[in-house]
This record gives structure tokens, sequence and C-alpha cells, in this order.
């Protein structure tokens, strides 16, 4: 008998399992069109590698992703690729995101399949890439690659290896139902993982609610080292830190993943997908869902091909559309509503819960929180729901964040017994989003900070170096200057005669006036008629200022037309642009003109005006 | 009598002079540099260096307001930045001084590419080098790095440059608090 230690906390809900666990998996078939979002995972979007048109095969590759973390998506069927657009997907916001829309032929035609029967003679990194490749992402409800979770960091040893068959949430049956009928895909899929990490100890943990499944399962770890532990029924023990602390009593520690204490929690799922991909060579293109819910007429599990619509999904399960209040995707406890049934079925959708009324009646009021402490007492991580609750509420999001609020698995247990029915888990997501939304405006400002100041000490650096350019200019001339007198000295001595020293004195001292007489006659032409701008100081440079904007305007302009001139010479491609560009500035210039002869007649007004005193 | 006065006096001054040496000594040794308030300003403003504030650029701004400038004159940062700076400096939040603008959603500028010519006057308006493209040829601003302060669309020649609200989209989305409900008793009675 497995040692088992337990958690704080934790309710135990009416389990509501038994209406979907009365018939085995049945087949869902394949519906008219199937919508195959591009992101199924955490990490980067995949993109799409096959156009509108297209045909494919069941299996074949349709998107993938070139950079960064995330997994591929492959055809569940085959058929043609109808459209690549935004269409509704499986998320709270109810928002739209790229999928490609595959309508299939009907022929279910399998694309050329290479199953690796001996994987224990590959290469490890041969097999995980086999698994990424299979597009095979966490199946329990966050969808981390599963190939980079098969890759803990170097210094990290994985010790123990679980497989997560709690399933504690009320409604959802599709891993007991996977372990009752595949129990030995799940365990060579388990072997697989197994024979990557090479942990000293294999444990599969199943709530003691499903004694079918705990039953097949040990028929089929018989012969293998791998332990089946039957824990008590409590929610959420299927989570991945309770159920680590139920089978190891290890904590995972704040901020950290499991494989920092050297353990690994795998879900049932993901285990059999890995064993379809690596023994049979097959992607990741269907999973077992629960459909469930008073408004359905035939409740159970189907094997459900990615990218079905739910809509097709409930009707294979006879939904009684009257009586249906509220759809809900995943369990009661950590699912959301579903706005839309047209959403599609994606790699991380375990269940659809189509609830009457008094099923899943709305959420009554929120009153004031009475300070009754149920809410800790309920709290599977050991935080303060109560203070947090307060620090979500009033915005304080720092405080909320120094009590950890991101140890919070939002499983919704303090929600489930707050006698004041407060939603106490949106307030954690809310106060959550907020604080990553602050998190990623304070990185977007200080990079802005960064490449501001860069490009300040760029300018700066310019400047100094046009500077330096200048200086050097300056002395070179001075130079020259020195040079050309000293030659001229020379020649002056050469001539030794004191007549001409005087002459070319005299032509010097001519020059100089020369140039002087010129510099005067330019600072006169320059300067504005003074008698005016003593008089009226006033409007006068705005004239100024009109005067300038007309010439910038005029300037423009100019350059304008001779680029436009140059373009029509060499026929370049942007005349049009650039006939554009010469009519705007056009009017530019006419408005200039208009507000300076404006001005103009202002200024006359005025100065005629006080004339005749 | 005189004496011991005399002594009081004596060490008390002995004692004013060590500590004001040791004062004046950790006044040079630890000194800092600069205004590490300048900073903590800094880190607060949204660097959008948009200079609606009439100070050219974020930081002359953070520097302003620690000589007591009014911690109002911030558009892009909005409300919440007025509050953080008020917490920070310890005074009174005050609303936003309309006369440099209202606060507005966040926008990043898009440049109509087939209308751009290419003339590098937006590049060079740009505080934080988010625009790219040489002379003669197309510009287009790099959408992540735009901390949309609008200051190239005014040196555009052919306006080819739109300021555009941002949308939020799907993997921006965050969860709302939840709504204010009615009470118990409203509802009761509201079904009856």
């Amino acid at each position: 008998m497995t040692q088992l230690w337990d958690f704080s906390g934790g309710i135990h809900p009416p389990e509501n399992k038994q209406q979907s666990t009365r018939r085995p998996i049945q087949a869902a078939g394949i519906p008219e069109r199937l919508v195959l979002p591009l992101q199924q995972h955490i990490g980067e979007p995949a993109e799409a590698i096959v156009s509108p048109g297209d045909r494919v095969l069941k299996g074949q590759m349709i998107a993938d992703v070139p950079t960064g973390m995330g997994v591929p998506v492959h055809a569940p069927t085959s058929g043609t690729i109808e459209a690549i657009e935004q269409l509704p997907v499986p998320h709270p916001s109810g928002m739209a995101d790229w999928c490609i829309v595959l309508r299939p032929d009907g022929e279910d035609q399998w694309t050329e399949l290479h199953p690796l029967s001996d994987y224990k003679h590959c290469d490890r990194e041969q097999v995980l890439q086999i698994i990424r490749n299979a597009g095979i992402a966490g199946m329990g409800g966050a969808g981390f690659p599963t190939d980079i979770k098969l890759r803990p960091r170097g210094d990290r040893k994985v010790e123990t290896l679980i497989l997560n068959g709690a399933e504690c949430e009320p409604y959802i049956t599709a891993d007991d139902l996977t372990m009752r009928e595949h129990a030995a895909e799940v365990v060579s899929g388990m072997q697989v993982m197994a024979w990557i990490l090479r942990p000293a100890r294999c444990v599969i943990g199943i709530e003691d609610n499903k004694p079918e499944a705990i039953a097949a399962m040990r028929a089929a770890v018989q012969g293998t080292r791998i332990e089946i532990a039957v824990i008590p029924t409590k929610y959420p023990s299927g989570g991945e830190k309770q159920l680590i602390r139920i089978l190891t009593g290890l904590e995972v520690p704040s901020d950290g993943i499991p494989a920092d204490i050297g353990v690994m929690c795998q879900n049932i799922g993901t285990a059999m997908a890995v064993s379809q991909a690596v023994l049979e060579g097959k992607p990741l293109i269907a999973r077992v869902v629960t459909l469930t819910g008073d408004a359905l007429h035939n409740p159970g599990n189907f094997q459900t091909l990615i990218g079905t619509p739910v809509s097709y999904l409930l009707a294979q399960a006879g939904l009684q559309g009257a009586q249906l209040n509220r759809l809900v995707l995943g369990g009661p406890m950590m699912g959301y509503t579903l706005n839309s049934d047209a959403v599609p079925v994606i790699k991380t959708s375990n269940c659809v819960i189509a609830a009457t009324a008094s099923e899943l009646p709305a959420p009554a009021p929120e009153q004031p929180c009475i300070r009754c402490g149920q809410c800790a007492l309920a709290c599977p991580m050991e935080l303060l729901p109560q203070q947090l609750f307060w620090y979500s509420r009033s915005g304080e999001f720092e405080k909320a964040e120094h009590l950890n609020l991101f140890d919070c698995i939002e499983c919704g247990a303090c929600s489930y017994v707050c006698p004041s029915s407060i939603p106490l888990v949106q307030y954690y997501r809310y106060a959550k989003g907020e604080i990553r939304q602050q998190q990623a405006e304070q990185l977007k400002s200080d990079r802005a900070r960064e490449r501001f100041e860069a490009r300040q000490a760029r300018l700066e650096r310019e400047q100094q170096e046009k500077e330096l350019r200048r200086q050097e200019r300056a002395r070179a001339a001075a130079e020259a200057q020195v040079k050309k007198q000293a030659e001229a000295e020379q020649a002056v001595q050469q001539a030794d005669t004191v007549d001409e020293r005087a002459g070319k004195a005299a032509l010097v001292q001519q020059a100089l006036e020369r140039k002087k007489a010129k510099a005067a006659q330019a600072a006169d032409t320059d300067a504005p008629p003074p008698a005016n701008a003593t008089e009226d100081s006033q409007p006068l440079p705005d004239i100024d200022a009109l005067e300038k904007q007309l010439l910038q305007a005029q300037g423009k302009l100019n350059t304008m037309q001779g680029m436009l001139e140059e373009a029509r010479a060499q026929q370049a491609d942007n005349v049009d642009k650039l006939e554009r560009a010469v009519a705007k500035n056009h009017d530019r210039v006419e408005r200039a003109q208009q507000a300076l002869t404006d001005a103009r007649k202002v200024l006359a007004k005025q100065s005629d005006a006080p004339a005749p005193k | 009598m005189w004496t011991s006065f005399l002594i009081a006096v004596v060490v008390l001054l002995a004692l004013a002079l060590v500590f004001g040496g040791l004062l004046g000594f950790a006044a040079e040794r630890f000194k800092v540099e600069g205004n590490p308030l300048v900073d903590q300003i800094d880190s607060l403003l949204p660097q959008t260096q948009c200079g609606q504030c009439g100070f050219p650029g974020c930081r002359p701004y953070a520097e302003a307001i620690a000589n007591g400038e009014a911690i109002n004159k911030c558009p892009p940062g909005g409300e919440s930045t007025i509050k953080a700076l008020a917490d920070l400096l310890d005074i009174e939040p005050q609303p936003l001084d309309a006369e440099h603008g209202a606060e507005q959603a966040k926008r990043v500028a898009v440049i109509r590419e087939d209308e751009c010519i290419g003339c590098t006057k937006c590049i060079q308006a740009c505080p934080v080098d988010a625009i790219l493209g040489s002379a003669k040829h197309m510009h287009t601003v790099i959408e992540s790095e735009c901390t949309g302060c609008d200051l190239c669309v005014e040196p555009c020649p052919v306006d080819c440059i739109d300021m555009v609200t941002i949308q939020p989209d799907i993997r921006s989305w965050s969860w709302s608090p939840p709504e204010p409900d009615i009470i118990a008793t409203d509802r009761q009675g509201a079904r009856t």
C-alpha cells in the first residue's frame, strides 16, 4: 500500500459523474465542417502551412510553429481547406482567433504514418521530436507543449513521474472512461515518458470513486514497475500541486514548477496521445470529450475529432434545446460559460456541460463578506482568500501579490463555500490580469526609455562628430591661409623692392575694403526695414513667421516638383504619389500666401490708423 | 561649580565635533550621484516621450516634478500615473490638467504605405526610433516599439500617418471584475 499524505482544505461537491459513465466511449463521427484554431497550446500561435483550396489527408500537418514554443496542428480527417479566417474559439472572452476551416470529404484517408515500434533503440531527442511533431500539448486544460515539459532543465532530475487520473472535478469522466477502455495505451504512453525521463518511481493516482478504472489500470500495469495509488475523493486532489502533495508529501515551491522538486505530472489523455504518436505514428487529432448535463438526452463520452463544433456534439448527445439554460466548457468549478455553441473542441477541451436552469442556476447575488473564514479553510493552497478579496476589489494589487495571489490555482473552492456567494475567483482572475497588464506596460515603457536614451546618445554623438569635422576643416583652412601668407611673404622678399611691397599692401588693403563694403551692403539688404519694426513690434513678427512659412512651403513644393519631374523622366512607379504630394503642397502654399496677405492687410490698416496723429 | 559647567560644555563640543566630522565624512564617502527621486518618478511615467507635458521627454518632466512641478500634466499616463506619483511623493492626487490633453486609449502610428514618399521626416521625429525606412523608400512603424506619441504625424508632408487605437484581442484580454450586483432582496422582489 502506497503511503499517502493529505493536503489542507478541499471540498466535497456533488460528483454528478454517473450520468456520463453509463455508456462506453462512442465515436462522434465526422461533422460537416471542422474548425481548427491555430493556437490550442501555451506559447506562440502556429502558422498555417496550407492554403484555401488545398486537399489534405488525415493526420497531415497543416500548421506549424516555426520559432518559439508551440506545437503543430494536424488535419483530423481528409478533406479540403475551405478558409483560414477569424472565428470564435473556446476562450472565456468569447473572442475570435485565427482558425483553419476544413471541409471533410468523408473518405477519412490517412496520410503516410511512421510508427516507431522499437523506440527504446532510438535517441531520446528523436522521440521527443516525434512527440512535438504529433502536436501533443497537455490535455488536462493548460495545453503546455508536452515535449518541452518532458525536457526538464539540465540540473533537474525527475525522480517521480505521476500520471494524473484523479479527475476530481464534478461531471467530468473523460479520463475515467479512457482508463477503463484504453488502459493498455495509457500505460504504454507512460512507459514512453518514463523511458525519456528515467524516474525512480512511476505512480498513477486515481480517486477512489472510480473502481472500474482502478481495476482496469491494475490489470494493465501487471508486470511493470508502475504503481497504482488510490487516493481519497476530495476536490481538488487532481490539481497538480495537490496530487504531488498526496503522493509524495512534497510541496511545489511558490513560483516553482514540479520539476524543481524532482516530480512531473502528466495527464491521462496526454499519455494516450504519446503512446499513439510514438507507437502508431498518429498525431493528436482526436480526444475524448465528456458531454453531460440534464439538458442532454444521451449524456456520455465521445471520441471527438479536434475541431468538431460543440453544436454538432450536442446534437449527437441528444440536446433538448428548450431545457438548455447554460453551456459550460470544462467542469462546473473551473470551466467557463460558452456564449456560442459554434466554437470547436480543441486539444484542451475535456467536458461540455449542457445544464438546465435548476442544475446550474445563475449565481446568487453577491453579499457583503461576513468574515466567517470558510474560504481560508477550503483553500487547498493555504492562501488567505479574504485578504486577497479585499485587496483585489480595492485595486491594491501590490498587496494582493505580496499575499501570493499568483499561487492561487483558481480551483473555485473558496467561491463554492462562501455563504455570501462572493465570486472570489473572478476577483482573483481580474487582479491577476491587471497585474500582468501592468507588468507588460512597465516592460514596454522601460524599453521605450532605453530606446529614447540610446537615440539621445546617438544624436549627441553625431553632433560631436559634426563639430569635430567642422573644427578639422577650420584648422585645415587656417593652415592653408598661413601657408599662403608665408608664400606671399617669401615672394615679396624675393621681389626685393619696397615699392612693390607697398603696391601689394595697397592691393590687399583695397581688397579688404571691398569685402567690408560688400558685407555692409549684404547686412543692409538682409535686415528688414527698421522703420516699421520699431513702431509696430506686435504684428511684425507675425509677418516674418508667415513669410518664413510661405518660403518653407514654396521650398517644399519646389523639391516635390523637382522629385516629380525626376520621377517622370525616369518613369518611376511613384509618380502618382508624388503628384498627390505636389497637389497637397500647392494647397499649403496657397494657404500660407492667403495668411500672409491677410496679415499684411491687417498690418496696413494698423499702420494707416495712427498715421494722421 | 563653574568647572562642571565648563566640563559639560567641553564634552558636548567635543562630541559635536566628532559626530560632525563623522557625518561630513559619510556625506562625502557615500554620496549618491544625481537625484534618486528623479529615477523613481521617471520609472512611473509612461515613457511615450510625447512632450505633451511641455517638457522634451519623460525624464525632463521627472526632473521638473522632483523640483516641484505639478504631477497632472501627463495625458498618456492618465489617472493611474497621477495616483502612483501622488503615492510616491505623498501628495494629494489632482485631476488631469486638461490644458495638456485628455487621456486616450492606447494608440499606435500606422503609415499608409502606398502613400509614403520616403522623405524620412517621420523617422527623424520619432523619439524612440520606432520607424523603419530609408530615403525614397517606403517607411513603416515597428508596432511593438511605438509609444503612440503622435510626434510623427505633423512632419509628414503627405499626411499618410494615422493614429490607430489598439483594439483588445484574444491575447491581451483579461478578466473584468464582477459587476456590482443588485442585493438579494431586490432580485427576490423582481421574481415575484
